[in-house]
């Protein structure tokens, strides 16, 4: 046991692993990916058409995994679907059956079907392809092969209100998680009224950097050349969260330091010492003020290789958010409830709850949205 | 403009309806029948009642799982404060603290025993996301150990540190992967019995109220009268908000 001055003896063990910083990282991707999509049918942003359906699967590949990290780590796996059938209406974290199945349902699996329904009926009918896919389409069309004008009309509407609908959803799925750490009054590294705030926004930085890699690596790899203006477009607004998230996160630790209430001196040994290479120095500075900086200067001075820049940006920053939500859930748990000490936390490579474990998950959304995207296209028909 | 407004007012409204929903929940209320008190005066930090503890709860042997520690705070002359608790003080503390400090260092030290504080607004309850830890109807709160999930949520929102995860050494396997935690020996004081700490206790450090003591011994109205009128009560953290059951005395406010 390593521990360094006075930590109560039950809080050798740390309690939420790795995988509950996967599970928020995760589900900030959803929203923030969702965001992304909401960009162009709420608020019109025609540039980012290129990433539209990208984002929505992108999102949906990422919802399906998020409860794996949490099934994975409950001491009764087993028992996990308790959560919806007899939840605890008190406790903020028996919403996640409910939130998770509207949105997944509600939300995202409705606008992908009426976004690509007309698309599926013709790849229905299609004769080219094989046997399987062919199926697969008659099924998707769920029976409705109406393909007239007034038709494609009222999917149109219909996705543009379950976009107004999901944007809410996809802002309360995350901050809804953030207000699973925020409301623990017992931990001061937690217990804050921004925390679910922070959570969202760094959400939404997290997610138009992973669509934004996605798309460039995706084209890449159909050796396409990704559309400069929509690039440059998503690097804007991820500068635009960036500088939101960022404001949030000053005002926070300056509250804190301000405020200096009982246990500021341990957050602050917290911050120099225990976590400065993943607060400091991933967090803040390679995985925010480098890439803002990053994205500044491609904007500034227009260099050539500005696509690939901004896609540097977007993999720090993705670095960078789980690189926060580490520093949140592990950093709170280290910080010991006496305001005495602090318990340490090392993860094993391999077995259950290791870095192997959450590497894989990681990977798996990645492998998801390949099928997903075999299946539908997101890419525009390109002439 | 108007779009923007329409979405932040469906958030808020979201937002309010779930908050109103928590703060009702979370209000409902039991009767208290019991009380814990420990006087840090009377404790010699002997550790019997960690051990008694482990044996009447079948909690794993291993130091980092406890129902019951003891804390020894220990204050230096220039004002610094020292606390240890080597093996929860399971069976005493081996080294003296004057072995440790320089005993004309030292301005005071003293023991602080540990345990679930059984609180009235039980943080722990209101996390709980199945409702497999809850309070009785006399106040006590218990795990359900066939409903718990192993979420560890409430060992999270747990100001005291009194929870931990049943490991798979502990010898109740059906306990494995579950929250545990200080029951106050619930299956004892049921049938009138005091907690096994106490009953071990060599000092009446402590000592077990029964509130409603009418077919109880008398004796525990005296001893509760006897514990009110006594200066410089106090609970952990009370600034949690948690209402503890367990009152101390002769702690100063540093111990938390």
């Amino acid at each position: 046991m390593n521990f360094e001055g006075f930590i109560y003896p039950n809080e050798a063990e740390i309690y939420w692993s790795v995988l509950i910083a996967v599970y928020p990282y995760i589900t900030g991707l959803v929203a923030g990916a969702f965001i992304v999509a909401s960009l162009l049918r709420v608020f019109n942003v025609a540039k980012l058409r290129p990433v539209y359906r990208l984002s929505l699967l992108t999102a949906l590949a990422f919802l399906l995994t998020a409860p794996l990290p949490l099934v994975a780590h409950l001491g009764h796996p087993e028992r996990a679907f308790e959560i919806m059938f007899t939840p605890h209406s008190s406790s903020a974290m028996a919403g996640f059956g409910f939130i998770y199945a509207w949105y997944l349902l509600v939300v995202l699996l409705l606008e992908i079907y009426y976004d690509y329904r007309k698309d599926i009926v013709s790849w229905a009918s299609r004769v080219s392809q094989s046997v399987i896919k062919g199926f697969i389409y008659r099924i998707l069309t769920l029976g409705d092969r109406d393909v007239s004008e007034e038709a494609v009309e009222s999917d149109e509407k219909v996705v543009y209100w379950i976009t107004v609908i999901g944007l809410p959803s996809a802002a309360f799925l995350h901050g809804y998680v953030g207000f699973i750490f925020g409301s623990v009054k017992a931990n001061p590294w937690w217990s804050s009224p921004l925390t679910p705030i922070i959570f969202l926004f760094s959400a939404m930085v997290s997610g138009i950097a992973l669509v934004m890699m996605i798309y460039v690596f995706g084209s890449k790899l159909r050796g396409k050349k990704p559309d400069a203006a929509c690039v440059d477009t998503l690097a804007s607004y991820l500068l635009y969260s960036y500088i939101l998230d960022l404001s949030l996160e000053f005002v926070e630790l300056t509250h804190i330091f301000y405020a200096a209430e009982e246990g500021t001196e341990l957050i602050a040994r917290l911050i120099v010492d225990k976590l400065f290479l993943t607060f400091v120095g991933i967090q803040m500075v390679a995985g925010a003020l480098i890439p803002i900086l990053l994205i500044v200067l491609t904007k500034l001075f227009k260099p050539k290789m500005q696509t690939a820049i901004f896609t540097l940006a977007s993999i720090l920053t993705l670095i960078g958010v789980f690189a926060m939500r580490w520093n949140v859930v592990i950093g709170g748990q280290i910080l010991s409830k006496t305001l005495r000490g602090f318990s340490s936390y090392s993860m094993p490579v391999f077995g259950a709850e290791s870095l192997t474990l959450a590497l894989g998950i990681l990977a798996l959304p990645f492998v998801i949205l390949y099928i997903l995207s075999w299946l539908l296209p997101p890419w525009e028909a390109e002439s | 403009m108007k779009r923007r407004k329409f979405l932040l007012s469906i958030l808020g409204l979201g937002v309010a309806a779930a908050g109103l929903q928590l703060k009702v929940k979370s209000s409902k209320s039991t009767k208290p029948a019991y009380l814990f008190f420990v006087d840090v005066t009377k404790c010699i930090g002997c550790g019997r009642c960690v051990i008694a503890c482990k044996i009447e709860n079948d909690v794993p042997l291993e130091p980092i799982y406890f129902r019951t520690w003891i804390e020894r705070y220990t204050w230096l002359k220039d004002g610094e404060l020292k606390v240890d608790s080597p093996n929860g003080g399971f069976g005493g503390f081996e080294t003296e603290i004057t072995e440790i400090l320089e005993k004309d260092e030292i301005e005071k030290s003293y023991f602080v025993p540990k345990l679930c504080n059984q609180c009235e607004e039980p943080p722990c309850v209101q996390v709980c996301p199945v409702g497999a830890t809850f309070k009785t109807e006399d106040g006590v709160v218990l795990v359900d150990e066939k409903y718990c999930i192993g979420c560890r949520y409430c060992i999270q929102a747990c100001p005291y540190g009194a929870r931990y995860i049943y490991p798979s050494s502990g010898p109740v396997k059906s306990r494995v992967g579950t929250a545990d935690k200080c029951t106050w020996c619930y299956h004892r004081i049921r049938k009138g019995l005091e907690p096994a700490c106490v009953k071990v206790c060599p000092t009446g450090a402590r000592q077990f109220i029964f509130l409603d003591s009418e077919d109880q011994d008398s004796a525990y109205k005296t001893k509760l009268q006897k514990i009110k009128q006594l200066k410089g009560l106090r609970t952990l953290k009370p600034e949690m908000g948690t209402k503890p059951k367990v009152l101390y005395y002769g702690i100063d406010s540093d111990v938390r």
